[in-house]
């Protein structure tokens, strides 16, 4: 009886008695799931153009983050390396299109998703090269990012808010809100959503595949440079930051592999889920919850609704 | 024998010729030694039996497949090895069999999609959807919604066309292939499927692009009356060979046609 009561009514009772904590874990889950949704957009913009999925996006983000510091070490001033980190992932788009996907067209897809495998090592290899490996630090004042942290008085406690989390949220938020629009408004939006229905339809328009393709792995790497500066920014620029870019996994999983709605509010949910399961629910196995519980909620989907919360149903005609 | 073409019903200049045209897929035949001729406002109709070579004869002139052998001359031009999007950006433009339409999008995206070759405000703008790329849209928009009132499909503007019935997809299909204002339009057999009210709507849509626009038609199409009624010229395929070319009447009284529908006693 008294695991149930620990399980079951004792974090809640926890939850009424100290509504600040909740706020303080609350934010704290949100400001990680806006940064999760943002990676695993990444993930969705490859997906839906070109079926593939880029195990690479986890390494873009370290070596977009990578680039952009590496470049400011080298006495670049701050914004030009910017521009050029943005550049980098350009290039890096075409050489993509170029030397990996158009080589495989029409392959099966298992054959793409070991490419971008290669790709991986490949980028690994070639930052470490070019850059080292040791952990490098975030340029955050350089690029005018926010230090320090407000406080505020609520509901008899205090929340803290470190600036340079209200400053990833919105930066994410608007990003996200901007691939959005553009997805939805535009020629360019039009002519990826149709290449992601139907190829042969997209090309029969006059839709250049290889143009989309080089479009939306570039999108991919700019949102890889935006995500790779703001979980720099909070942990620091390392090869090991591709470990945080897997969590995009159970993201992807939840929200459904073709829905950026999807990978949005699949991002909070993981993001707030993770925090509230590590603050109320670890001490009772010992803490440590945050590292495998977004995993374990993507299984449950797996095992209930495996085209996850917005992806499209496959119903398979017999 | 070869149907003698009627230079009666040329209403102008070769627009496409296809010479000695031959296409395999290692040791299968689909094409072989075909020639014809689209002309310029003609509608031309491309029919035979099953497995004849017609969806392939359409794929290698919009450039999904590449003849093995021969060539094809558009606008005068003979033309390079080229992918379909080219071909698209070249004035070609087609429907499918089954139907290929971007089925998460509303009727409306995916006629202005069609669109998309008449555009080219660039990346920047389209991200921030201001100046010229608003414009743009502005004006396209304007033209995406006439072709929406001649083909009546208003009521089903917004609504994604996965959900729409097979004979309004169809309809949907044209309209993104008008969008294109294409000089060659392939219809590859545009009433397959419908009910008779449904084929002769879609018969009165494709006279109408025909004579108002001037459009030059190639279709494949199964039903002899209609092919019969909308045809200026039509060349018969079997086993991948021609077998008749010519007016309509011509091609209906030849004993070669006859027997490839017919059956011939061996």
């Amino acid at each position: 009886m008294d695991i149930l009561y620990k399980v079951f009514i004792e974090p809640f009772v926890f939850m009424g008695e100290a509504p600040d904590l909740l706020i303080q874990t609350l934010w704290e889950g949100l400001v990680s799931g806006v940064l999760y949704a943002l990676i695993a957009l990444g993930f969705v913009l490859i997906f839906k153009a070109s079926g593939v999925f880029n195990f690479a996006q986890g390494i873009m983000v370290v070596f977009a983050a990578l680039t952009l510091v590496g470049l400011y070490e080298k006495g670049v001033p701050a914004f030009l390396a910017l521009i050029l980190a943005a550049l980098t992932m350009l290039v890096l788009a075409v050489v993509v299109e170029r030397v990996v996907l158009r080589p495989l067209v029409n392959q099966p897809d298992i054959i793409l998703f070991m490419a971008t495998f290669g790709l991986t090592y490949f980028l690994i290899g070639f930052g470490e090269l070019i850059f080292g490996g040791n952990p490098k630090e975030m340029i955050t004042e350089a690029l005018f990012l926010p230090q320090g942290t407000t406080e505020l008085d609520m509901l008899g406690g205090m929340v803290r808010f470190q600036h340079l989390d209200i400053a990833a949220a919105v930066i994410a938020s608007i990003m996200i809100g901007l691939l959005a629009v553009f997805f939805s408004k535009t020629r360019i939006g039009r002519a990826l959503r149709a290449v992601a229905d139907s190829h042969k339809a997209a090309l029969s328009v006059g839709i250049s595949l290889n143009q989309i393709w080089v479009i939306v792995w570039f999108a991919a790497g700019l949102v890889a440079l935006v995500a790779g500066i703001m979980w720099g920014a909070r942990s620091g620029v390392s090869f090991s930051l591709q470990i945080i870019a897997l969590k995009a996994l159970p993201v992807l999983i939840l929200g459904g592999f073709t829905s950026i709605p999807g990978a949005i509010i699949g991002g909070l949910i993981i993001g707030v889920g993770e925090k509230i399961g590590e603050f109320y629910w670890g001490p009772l196995v010992g803490g440590g919850v945050e590292t495998w519980l977004a995993y374990v909620i993507a299984l449950l989907f797996l095992l209930y609704r495996p085209q996850g919360l917005f992806g499209e149903k496959i119903i398979e005609r017999i | 024998m070869r149907a003698p073409d009627n230079p009666v019903f040329a209403k102008g200049d070769v627009l496409l010729a296809v010479d000695n045209v031959s296409l395999g897929f290692g040791g299968v035949k689909a094409l072989t030694d075909v020639s014809f001729d689209i002309r310029k406002s003609e509608i031309r109709a491309i029919i035979g039996p099953n497995g004849a070579g017609k969806t392939s004869m359409l794929n290698c002139i919009n450039g999904f497949y590449y003849p093995t052998e021969g060539r094809i001359t558009f606008k005068g031009v003979k033309r390079p090895k080229m992918r379909p999007h080219e071909a698209a950006r070249g004035g070609i433009a087609r429907t499918f069999q089954n139907v290929a339409l971007f089925k998460s999008m509303s009727t409306l995206d995916n006629i202005m999609a069609g669109r998309s070759i008449k555009m080219r405000s660039n990346f920047f703008w389209q991200l921030f959807r201001h100046g010229p790329a608003m414009k743009e849209e502005v004006a396209h928009r304007r033209f995406v919604e006439e072709i929406i009132d001649f083909l009546e499909i208003q009521h089903i503007r917004k609504t994604p066309v996965g959900k729409l019935p097979y004979g309004l997809q169809k309809r949907v299909e044209l309209g993104r292939a008008l969008a294109m204002e294409p000089e060659l339009l392939l219809l590859d057999e545009p009433m397959a499927g419908m009910n008779l009210e449904e084929k002769e709507d879609m018969s009165r849509f494709i006279l109408e692009v025909n004579q108002q626009y001037g459009t030059t038609i190639a279709l494949i199409e199964h039903d002899m009356g209609v092919v019969m009624d909308l045809s200026d010229r039509v060349v018969v395929l079997e086993y991948g060979r021609k077998i008749a070319d010519g007016t309509p009447q011509v091609v209906k009284s030849d004993q070669r046609v006859i027997d490839a529908y017919l059956g011939v006693a061996h």
